[in-house]
């Protein structure tokens, strides 16, 4: 019987990347699965918490946390927003009980696929060379370890390459893009080179934040290669 | 010149170091080598997390009954002939160890590597008064010679290359053969002529603690070259300066961060050298032995129910080498001598958050430093606590009040979208190249996608059922 | 007011009148059950970092030490039990500079771990003044099978803390060049260590 799920769409993918949540709900529904959006959502927090302006954050927590607070599973195509719910908000909410319940019942979008829902070929095909960077949070907040990785695996017709230095930050980090921009850079250029080593046309990631600074350094450098959330390619079929 | 804090925020220092081409290449290439020596080592131990969790504990509970456990140590200490003394600040460490030292008669000093030291800027206190200190540890040496600063705990000249050290020892050591290659082994050896003659005749040692056990009173220095056995064993007036945080309670506490440290560390099973003593033994050893515990505001850190766990760091330096903003900027951007992640939540801590307002903010978040360090700091969470007290620029907290003013209900969430998607006009072919500051941050190095024509929440309201 | 009681008010002042203490969890590897074969991973640890090591039957110790430091001048400690033709002791205690001159240094051991190839001295009779093990430009360092203990644990559990310590992982090294490691720099530069094997010996040089 399929779940009821409600979609965190996060801030970022719904005003710049609306094809990552789109691409999140045809998986979803795919696998026979209801998913619901709360239209009071609005942003999980975590720029306002990991900056420092810990008053407006909580604010955003509280709203975040009343939005979903209703809902049995809430799903979002990142991890770092997933994160920040699951180890920042019961710290930083007035009511930490009811923001640990919330964080509860809350996945991103890989962990939710193979851990909830047991699936790792979700009936996706995607004929093309692709290199996975996983994000640090994904990574080290959440664990997911290779659980992306094996649900590309199961992609029909994919090329998967493993991406040099993988669990090396790519120099995003929030405001930090901004704060330290020339680290940041640094940090992106050995990404990038990394990248285009693999000879990949598509990186991709569980994050869109990530993949925006990715992608944007790729364009800029003019290398060609394309940038898809994991959500993306999942949602692809012939 | 205070050797907790730099004269330029960390983001200014730090454009200067990724300029230098060399210092990129020397770090990249030192960080990624004790990276995987610490990872091959690591894995060879099966109960790593358990010793970590016992590590996190022991200092834990060290720190809630710290006045117990230095009172124990002092006791202790004192008992097997040695002498304590207590240092509010770094003014009040330097005028104890010079006073010492002065009534030894010595005018040179024969010293161990020690952060402690280091901080409190113990060599240009003794200096000014007349007193000679020599760093033993070769790449202490090579900085002081090159009249340098480290840039890593562990490995303080791991900024410079081979070539550079040569020709720093040809230019500063006296006697030095004048054919000097610059093989690793011939440096070293030049340096080994060098010392040998000051161990033999020193008078007085000063060195730093790793450990001090309060139950028996015993200090531990973990080495690797053998100048920090020199300097406990040969001279006859030893002089300790151990911060307060580096007691622990029980000699059997040893068994665990001797397992930790050298792995976490150099990448070792074990250290070459790791040199223990109490007080004074008669006829071995050092005669008179002074330990000096030093405060300059460790017990600030304490007061901080976050950020005390700062005071855990038993200064293996792991957390640098992973690091990869330290990777690219090396230790000198941070201003501090303690560099890299711990440095950014332990400097700003010791200094009072205003004068190292930008450290905070040098981290990306990316984790990799809470996974390796071998007494669980979690350096990500006192970061974020730490910007949450830093002082914010006016215009970013302006635009901060402004997207959390937006992002507090659906309705004006809706209407800044409608605002962001104005951005559109400014792109050509879906990218933004150009934004003014401060945006120009990011658009100094990549493009920016344009925003969508439709969010998604127009598009699920379009193409949905209402919710 | 005095810096001490400043510095312990400020730490009492910091953690609070009733500061909670975590329970130190002590459940990690003890006794090194793993290891199955100690004395062999010894031999290979203190290999590993570029020691020297010899193994012999006890009944041949002074024949092998004497083989090993034939034309030495070796110095040993003042009450050592053992010695080799033409040696040294330390007794009264040499001068810095008579240690610096002399070809090597031969001692005993207070114990050894297996799992990190390190030897302890605790400056007992056999093994002497810590100085004396610290100037000459080798140590031929003698470990009996039943000085061997398989963990770190085990070794500091065995050692008298009010004694002076001296634990020793291969020769002295620096890594300080580029993270070259260079063997032998202010301690002996080479470490010569001879295993006593009631069982299994006589192999010599493995």
């Amino acid at each position: 019987m399929g779940m009821r799920i409600a979609l965190f769409a996060t801030c970022l993918a719904d005003a710049m990347f609306p094809e990552v949540a789109i691409a999140t709900v045809t998986v979803l529904e795919r696998l026979g699965h209801e998913v619901v959006f709360p239209r009071g959502q609005t942003c999980c927090g975590q720029m306002h918490i990991n900056t420092g302006y810990q008053r407006q954050a909580r604010k955003l927590v509280g709203h975040h946390v009343d939005v979903f607070e209703p809902y049995d599973a809430i799903v979002a195509p990142s991890g770092s927003c997933v994160g920040s719910v699951r180890h920042q908000h019961a710290a930083i909410a007035r009511d930490p009980v009811l923001a640990e319940r919330v964080a509860a019942k809350t996945w991103e979008l890989s962990e939710f696929l193979v851990d909830v829902l047991g699936v790792v070929d979700v009936g996706a095909s995607f004929p093309h060379r692709v290199t996975y960077h996983p994000t640090c949070h994904s990574l080290r907040m959440l664990r997911v370890g290779d659980k992306p990785l094996r649900l590309l695996r199961a992609v029909r017709g994919i090329e998967l390459v493993e991406l040099p230095a993988a669990d090396q930050c790519c120099g995003f980090g929030g405001t930090f893009a901004l704060k330290n921009a020339d680290t940041s850079a640094a940090m992106l250029a050995d990404k990038m080179r990394h990248i285009v080593q693999t000879d990949a046309e598509v990186v991709t990631a569980g994050d869109s934040s990530c993949l925006m600074h990715i992608g944007g350094g790729l364009s800029r450098a003019g290398t060609g290669v394309r940038t898809l959330h994991l959500a993306q390619i999942l949602a692809s079929t012939l | 010149m205070n050797p907790l804090h730099g004269i330029e925020p960390f983001p200014v220092a730090a454009r200067k170091a990724l300029a230098d081409k060399q210092l990129r290449r020397n770090l990249g290439h030192a960080t990624a080598t004790i990276r995987d020596k610490r990872a091959r080592v690591v894995a060879e131990v099966p109960d790593w997390e358990e010793l970590r969790r016992a590590g996190e504990a022991i200092k834990a509970a060290t720190m809630a009954r710290l006045d117990e456990h230095l009172i124990e140590l002092e006791k202790q200490v004192t008992a097997r002939g040695g002498r304590v003394h207590w240092a509010r600040d770094a003014a009040e460490a330097n005028r104890i160890v010079t006073e010492l030292v002065q009534a030894t008669g010595a005018r040179e000093v024969v010293k161990v590597k020690s952060m402690a030291t280091q901080e409190i800027g113990l060599n240009e206190a003794l200096e000014a008064a007349g007193i000679a200190a020599v760093e033993t540890d070769l790449a202490e040496l090579i900085v002081q010679l090159g009249h340098d600063r480290p840039s890593h705990i562990l490995v303080p000249a791991i900024h410079r290359n081979r070539t550079e050290i040569r020709d720093i020892f040809l230019r500063e050591m006296s006697g030095v053969d004048p054919d000097l290659t610059d093989d690793p082994r011939q440096l070293a050896m030049a340096a080994r002529a060098h010392l040998r003659a000051k161990f033999l005749t020193a008078k007085v040692a000063v060195s730093g603690a790793n450990f001090a056990v309060a139950e028996t009173g015993t200090i531990a220095v973990v080495e690797s070259e053998g100048n920090g056995r020199m300097c406990l064993t040969l001279p006859e007036t030893l002089i300790t300066v151990m911060g307060i945080e580096k007691v622990v309670p029980q000699w059997t506490d040893l068994e665990v961060f001797l397992q930790l440290l050298p792995r976490s560390s150099t990448g070792e099973r074990m250290n070459p050298y790791t040199s223990t003593w109490t007080g004074v033994t008669p006829g071995d050893g050092p005669q008179e032995f002074h330990l000096v515990l030093l405060d300059n505001g460790r017990t600030s850190v304490l007061a901080d129910e976050v950020g005390r766990s700062a005071l855990h760091c038993i200064r293996c330096s792991a957390c640098l080498n992973v690091c990869p903003v330290y990777e690219r900027t090396g230790g000198h951007a941070y201003g501090s001598v303690y560099p890299g992640p711990i440095g950014a939540i332990l400097s700003p801590q010791l200094t009072g958050i205003k004068n190292n307002a930008s450290l905070p903010y040098a981290s990306t978040l990316c984790g990799a430093c809470y996974d390796v360090c071998p007494v669980r700091i979690d350096i990500p969470t006192i970061l974020v606590h730490l910007r949450a007290q830093a002082p914010a620029p006016a215009a970013e907290a302006v635009a901060m009040a402004g997207v959390a003013w937006a992002m507090a209900g659906p309705r004006r969430f809706r209407f800044a979208e409608f605002l962001l998607r104005l951005g559109r006009l400014l792109g050509r072919r879906g990218r933004i190249r150009r934004l003014p500051p401060p945006l120009s941050a990011w658009t100094a190095s990549r493009d920016l996608p344009v925003p969508a024509a439709q969010t998604f929440r127009q598009w699920w309201r379009s193409a949905r059922r209402p919710q | 007011m005095s810096a001490r009681d400043e510095i312990l008010g400020r730490i009492r002042g910091a953690v609070g009148p009733a500061p909670a203490v975590p329970p130190v969890p002590r459940d990690y590897d003890v006794s090194g059950g793993h290891i199955t074969e100690p004395m062999e991973l010894l031999a290979d640890r203190l290999r590993d970092y570029a020691a020297t090591v010899f193994t012999c039957a006890p009944a041949d110790l002074d024949e092998r030490l004497a083989d090993i430091t034939r034309g030495w001048r070796v110095a040993v400690p003042a009450q050592a039990r053992f010695a080799v033709p033409g040696a040294v002791r330390d007794d009264p205690p040499l001068p810095y500079s008579d240690l610096d001159a002399v070809d090597a240094v031969l001692t005993g051991c207070a114990a050894a771990c297996a799992d990190t190839g390190t030897i302890a001295l605790d400056a007992g009779p056999d093994q002497g003044r810590r100085a004396l093990t610290l100037i000459p430009d080798r140590h031929v360092c003698v470990v009996h099978a039943d000085q061997v203990v398989r963990s770190v644990p085990e070794l500091v559990r065995r050692l008298d803390p009010h004694r002076p310590l001296t634990f020793i992982s291969g020769p002295s090294a620096t890594s300080d060049i580029e993270l070259n490691r260079v063997e032998g720099v202010h301690g002996p530069r080479s470490l010569i260590v001879v295993l006593v094997d009631p069982v299994g010996s006589g192999s010599g040089r493995r």
